[in-house]
């Protein structure tokens, strides 16, 4: 079977769709672990912190050529997975010309998995209005202020969010780019699983349980991230 | 259960054959048994129907216990109605009361055209199992199955996937119309005994591209299929298909005819 056949098989788009899934899931796991440096700011730990941690940390990341290249791939992967969503939704909804007139429905699935398309593309609209927000001015434009730690140079994307999420709509705006996230995601984590072939019950509801808690936990975590600073609690 | 007896109205999908544009039709039946099947209440109703000179509603069915699959009745917004595990002609009348308005409809998918009324073409999953489901005993008798042994666990498993009977409710019940559910159970059936092992890594790839040939969509795990099964066929066979696809797709050579 040719590669090109083995990923654009029925089975195979699916196959495209969990890896660059699983590849996105990874990169949610760095970015919401270097950005809850931000949380450094709290009362609880170090008020005076001001975002030194976290734009040290995202110092880091701008000028490793390892992550600048991952970058790349980020882009190229949100790409893939969201044109392949695009044409299984085209095809799968041609499937059936005529539909029923009584519709099934929830009966027998979630709501959020019949509806992964839409909580994808909300997905995608909530990306384009977060780059917009601070890759395009901390990469392309270069409009943020500089700031210094010792000997690093570097701009304070820190401020920039505290600017940013002073306004309420944006701020509501991010919680409701999380709460989609973690529909997608509930569905999306075990799915990944299945559709690489894991069939083995134990494992699947390992799956389901790693997949509950990270639907949960990682959209929480970002969510806290505008809303704590929009109430003041940090920045 | 207590004996009861009921009047209904049904809403039935009436098409005259293939290239026609069908409707619904409502009928009146009256003085249905709690006990009947609900194709012995289409049995009086097309009686009824043929007595005053109309056409009878076309269905499809064979054993009538719930084991050859031809009873496609898409009933009240899910394949095989209400009960769950239960074919069409395992649905007893006790399922509804009366005054109930009952609506069928034929499994509605591109790859399953409608013949006539709520008969549909379901040749397509004849032509899937045509590409690869089946083992190969190339000359004299059929070996006897028992010689050969086999993990329990494993024959457990072929066994339930074994069960699927080809009804096609799970593409009838999937917003993507995908077959998945029904080459799942026929892959892991043959993939998981000693006997389908020779052709495994083969077999997947062929009823794979068969399916995706006869207009089926891709299966994104709704379970939906799942969930209207009258026998139950777990879910878990399609992630052991997609096992089977990666394993027989990455190691094979041969061209597999993919659009
Ligand atoms: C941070 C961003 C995203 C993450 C972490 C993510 C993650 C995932 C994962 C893990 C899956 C499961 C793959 C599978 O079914 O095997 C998935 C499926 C899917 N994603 Fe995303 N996704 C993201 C963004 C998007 C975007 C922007 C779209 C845009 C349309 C999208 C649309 C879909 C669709 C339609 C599916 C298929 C659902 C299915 O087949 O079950 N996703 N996603
Ligand atoms: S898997 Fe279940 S629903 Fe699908 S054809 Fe087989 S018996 Fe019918
Ligand atoms: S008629 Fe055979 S399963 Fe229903």
């Amino acid at each position: 079977m040719k590669w090109t056949e083995f990923f654009t098989s029925s089975v195979g788009k699916k196959l495209v769709m969990a890896l660059t899934g699983l590849f996105l899931i990874s990169f949610l796991v760095v970015h919401v672990g270097l950005n809850s440096c931000i949380f450094n700011d709290l009362e609880w730990f170090d008020p005076n912190d001001n975002g030194r941690m976290f734009n040290k940390a995202a110092h880091f990341m701008g000028s490793s050529v390892v992550i600048r290249i991952m970058e790349i791939g980020l882009f190229v992967g949100i790409l893939i997975h969201a044109i392949q969503a695009y044409v299984l939704y085209v095809q799968n909804t041609s499937k059936r010309k005529i539909g029923y007139k009584v519709k099934m429905g929830t009966k027998g699935s979630t709501w959020y998995s019949k509806s992964m398309t839409l909580l994808g593309t909300l997905l995608l609209l909530f990306l384009i209005m977060h780059i917009s927000h601070f890759w395009v001015p901390s990469r392309v434009t270069g409009t943020l202020d500089p700031v210094q730690y010792g000997d690093t140079h570097t701009h304070d994307l820190f401020a920039r969010m505290v600017a940013v999420f002073q306004n309420p709509w944006i701020v509501a705006l991010y919680v409701a780019g999380c709460i989609s996230l973690g529909w997608h995601l509930l569905h999306g984590f075990q799915a990944t699983f299945r559709t690489l072939g894991v069939s083995n019950k134990k494992y699947l509801v390992m799956a389901n349980s790693a997949g509950l808690i990270f639907s949960i936990l990682v959209p929480v975590l970002f969510a806290l991230m505008p809303i704590s600073i929009y109430l003041g609690w940090i920045g | 259960m207590e004996h009861y007896i009921m009047n209904l109205t049904l809403k039935v999908w009436k098409q005259k054959n293939p290239a026609s544009n069908g409707k619904f039709e409502t009928y009146q039946v009256k003085n249905i048994s709690s006990e009947m099947s609900l194709l012995e209440m289409f049995d009086v109703l097309n009686e009824q129907l043929i007595s005053e000179g109309n056409d009878p509603i076309a269905f499809d069915h064979d054993c009538r216990e719930g084991i050859c699959g031809a009873c496609s009745m898409y009933v009240n917004g899910r394949p095989h109605g209400p009960w769950h595990g239960t074919t069409t002609c395992q649905l007893h009348m006790r399922a509804f009361k009366d005054g109930d308005t009952i609506v069928v409809e034929p499994w509605r998918a591109n790859a399953f055209p409608v013949i006539k009324d709520l008969v549909v073409d379901r040749t397509a999953f004849d032509r899937i199992i045509q590409a690869g489901g089946y083992i190969s005993v190339n000359t004299g008798n059929a070996v006897d199955g028992n010689t050969i042994p086999i993990e329990k666990e494993k024959a457990d498993k072929a066994f339930a996937a074994a069960a699927c009977i080809g009804c096609g409710a799970c593409v009838a019940a999937c917003k993507n119309s995908s077959a998945l559910l029904f080459v799942a159970a026929k892959v892991s059936h043959l993939a998981l005994l000693p006997q389908g092992d020779p052709e495994r890594r083969t077999r997947v790839l062929s009823m794979v591209a068969q399916m995706d040939k006869e207009g089926f969509g891709s299966c994104t795990f709704t379970q939906a299929c799942e969930a209207v099964c009258p026998k139950e066929i777990s879910v878990t066979n399609i992630s052991r298909l997609n096992a089977e696809y990666i394993a027989g797709g990455l190691g094979s050579d041969k061209d597999y005819g993919h659009q």
